[in-house]
């Protein structure tokens, strides 16, 4: 059970963290997409004491268990497409996503 | 899938909704909802688990809301003028349209338009009943779901005409729905079974459900289906098998005219023996009549078949006579849909085999591959799918457009559009002071105007005077999912409006659609330069009137007469061009346009200085200076 961030993404989150603070990065999923779910990513200053921990290139994951499940195995990007930058989710779970790409089923 | 940014704790934003929407099968006997959830097709079930919300509604006085489905169903028997069944045959029709009307038990009144029925709540339209229907439905989804409906895909037989159909719409506008579309029944099964994007070739689709057959032969590729063509038999039916089981058991017992209780009872009777004989080879009949007699009968598929044979024969007429309409032999059918309970009879499926050289489909249940398509097309019509994946049913065939200065026509809606659609546009006025606009609606592929179809026209008043090209006049074109135009003219500073509704494809056959097409690749070249042409002379008018009026106003202040005059002879060279017309006068339109423009470079030049001197005049340099953003 993981999840991963690649070289870039661990590096934008650490720039990220060191100018506004903060232990980590929580990565969660909702249930309330047009396709079934859809990812979160938010700054974490705390830890729940359910959550589990990852450590990738030197960030700390912050994942609550009832969201592993889905995200298991995912490996975050930072990408850049056209004019647009910002993370993506490859996660082997998907099977179906919606068209606008906020949100999936498994 | 949309890249995403990290959000502050507890702040991520919700995507955007699924928009919910659902499928429903308004049928004769039975209705169904379904819809699309989780990337997943499934017909949505009452809390007993059933899928099927039998068609029939009880209404007990008019201050208590009526029983819609089983509950109404099972008191048939016991208050048969109350309880409204197979009410869709009556949908749109008035009396003398509706076969087999003097075995139905009810209280008619014939209205002009449509027949209504006497209960106990009061005079009921077949609109109002099925809007208790689709209401259920709807409460239904609505539960299952989770949220409010953002509209519904209603099927109706491919069949239906006009008023039939308007008379389905309405009851879903009195049941509380959005009618997103209505599907035809046969296109529905097709979506359904995937044909629509799985395969190629052309397929029918055997619809026999409780009140109506339909046969359509439909011709898929790449996604996009035509209806080649469609025939059937509005009143042949799975009630009909059990009228005649019915009258077997009347013929049988040698009981002449049983009450209205006791027809009900032994019609429920004679609907549960055919369903059984899908399943088994005999089935019993036994009842207790309202005066106390016994029936106990026992019915075998053979007699049933015989009972039915001319019915089963009744569906191959229709069948044979599609498939010549469509010129088309059985050879040519790469397969066959079977849609609606009644298909379940073994006689039916038999038939149809036989007629077809092939097995039928039949992976998905007959009483709910309606309802599925239905739910899949109010899905995409909903907005939750790509693009890329839209499902094309329905195009408009020819641009839309409407005229502009010149005799040019501006297309809003390309031909081939997916509708529903809504295209709007911005235009302004070509003169100062204009008060009012013309707004002619063309369709057509030309360029201009007489050379397109006038589709109506209509004004818009009132605008406010400002000078020329100062008005934002927003045209809207939107065609909705039955092919009706609206167009409307709305002046964004003063906020008034004007609107008109077109039946675009009126008139218009298909031959006609053709030739208009090829016109218009004929004609392509001439036409560019035809536009070309138009667009310069109006510019070349839009100049001449603009340097007129600036000459009314500071001509005598700013110019010597020798410099009004060569302005004068430059405008009055221009105007003659544009009056000459002719293709070959686009250069030297040109040309003249230039000259003018650098005749009045001089006027123009002291013309702003004097306005700026003005504007400037009697303020303090400080007032100047200060950051006033300076406007474009």
């Amino acid at each position: 059970m993981s999840v991963t961030l690649t070289e870039s993404a661990a590096k934008r989150v650490q720039t990220f963290l060191a100018k506004r603070g903060g232990i980590g990065l929580r990565v969660a999923v909702k249930t309330s997409g047009c396709s079934g779910m859809a990812y979160a990513l938010e700054f974490a200053d705390a830890a729940d004491k359910d959550d589990l921990h990852f450590e990738s290139h030197g960030v700390t994951l912050l994942i609550d268990p009832k969201s592993l499940p889905y995200i298991n195995g995912t490996e975050l990007d930072f990408v850049r497409e056209g004019l647009n930058e910002g993370f993506k989710f490859n996660n082997p779970n998907v099977k179906n996503e919606c068209g606008c790409g906020e949100s999936f089923a498994v | 899938m949309a890249l995403l940014q990290i959000a502050e704790p507890g702040l991520s934003a919700a995507p955007h909704q699924h928009r919910l929407a659902v499928g429903i099968d308004l049928g004769t006997t039975n209705s169904l909802v379904a819809s699309v959830f989780s990337g997943e097709t499934a017909v949505i079930r009452d809390h007993g688990g059933n899928a099927l919300l039998p068609s029939v509604v009880r209404y007990l006085d008019p201050e208590t809301e009526a029983i819609v489905g089983d509950a109404a169903k099972a008191c048939q028997s016991d208050d048969p003028h109350n309880t409204l069944s197979s009410i869709k045959r009556l949908m749109g029709r008035d009396l003398r349209d509706v076969s087999n009307i003097s075995d139905m038990p009810y209280a008619f009144v014939d209205a002009t338009g449509m027949v209504s029925i006497k209960t106990r709540a009061g005079i009921k339209t077949p609109v109002e009943v099925s809007a208790e229907i689709l209401r259920t439905l709807r409460l239904r989804a609505e539960a299952a779901l989770g949220g409010s409906l953002v509209g519904a895909v209603i099927t109706v037989p491919a069949y239906f005409d006009d008023a039939q159909r308007q008379a389905t719409k309405d009851a879903a506008q009195l049941a509380g729905l959005t009618v997103l579309r209505l599907l035809n029944e046969p296109t529905a099964a097709a979506v359904a079974y995937g044909l629509d994007t799985a395969s190629e070739g052309i397929f029918a689709i055997f619809d026999l459900g409780g009140g109506t057959f339909d046969i359509s032969i439909l011709k898929l590729s790449r996604g996009v289906f035509e209806v080649l063509a469609t025939n059937g038999d509005a009143a042949l039916g799975g009630d009909d098998f059990d009228q005649r089981i019915y009258e077997w058991i009347l013929t049988a017992t040698s009981l002449a005219t049983p009450s209205p209780q006791d027809a009900r009872r032994l019609l429920t009777l004679a609907r549960s023996a055919k369903e059984a004989l899908s399943t088994t080879t005999t089935t019993p009949i036994t009842a207790t009549l309202s005066d106390q007699r016994s029936i106990c009968l026992t019915l075998s598929r053979e007699k049933f078949d015989e009972l039915c044979a001319d019915l089963v024969a009744r569906t191959l007429k229709p069948t044979r006579k599609a498939l010549r309409d469509a010129s088309l032999t059985v050879d040519d059918i790469k397969g066959v849909v079977l849609v609606g309970g009644s298909t379940r009879m073994l006689s039916i499926r038999s038939a149809v085999a036989e007629f077809f050289k092939q097995p039928p489909l039949t992976d998905l249940d007959p009483d709910q591959v309606v309802a599925i398509g239905a739910a899949m097309q109010a899905n995409v019509l909903a907005g939750n799918r790509k693009g890329d994946e839209w499902l094309l049913l329905d195009v408009c065939p020819l641009s839309l457009g409407l005229e502009t200065m010149g005799g040019l026509v501006e297309k809003i809606i390309p031909r081939n559009s997916p509708i529903p659609t809504a295209r709007a546009q911005e235009f302004t006025t070509f003169k100062d002071g204009q008060t009012a606009m013309s707004v002619h609606v063309l369709q057509g592929e030309r360029e201009l105007v007489s050379d397109c179809r006038s589709l109506g026209r209509f004004d818009l008043r009132g605008i406010p005077p400002m000078v020329a090209g100062a008005a934002h006049i927003r045209v809207t074109f939107q065609i909705d999912a039955d092919g009706l135009l609206s167009v409307s003219a709305r002046e964004q500073s003063s906020g008034i409006e004007a609107t008109v509704a077109i039946k675009p494809s009126y008139g218009l056959a298909d031959n006609q659609i053709a030739q208009m097409l090829e016109d218009a690749y004929s004609g392509a070249e001439a036409d560019m330069q035809m536009r070309m042409l138009r667009e310069n002379q109006v510019e070349g008018r839009r100049l001449i009137d603009a340097t007129e009026a600036a000459l009314a106003e500071d001509g005598e202040k700013f110019l010597s007469p020798p410099e009004r005059a060569a302005i004068a002879q430059h405008m009055h060279l221009l105007a003659d061009i544009i009056e000459t017309g002719g293709d070959d006068t686009i250069k030297s339109l040109k040309a003249a346009c230039d000259a003018l423009n650098q005749a009045t470079q001089e006027f123009a030049g002291r013309r702003m200085d004097a306005s700026v001197k003005n504007a400037l005049a009697g303020q303090r340099l400080d007032d100047i200076t200060a950051p006033n953003p300076v406007t474009a």
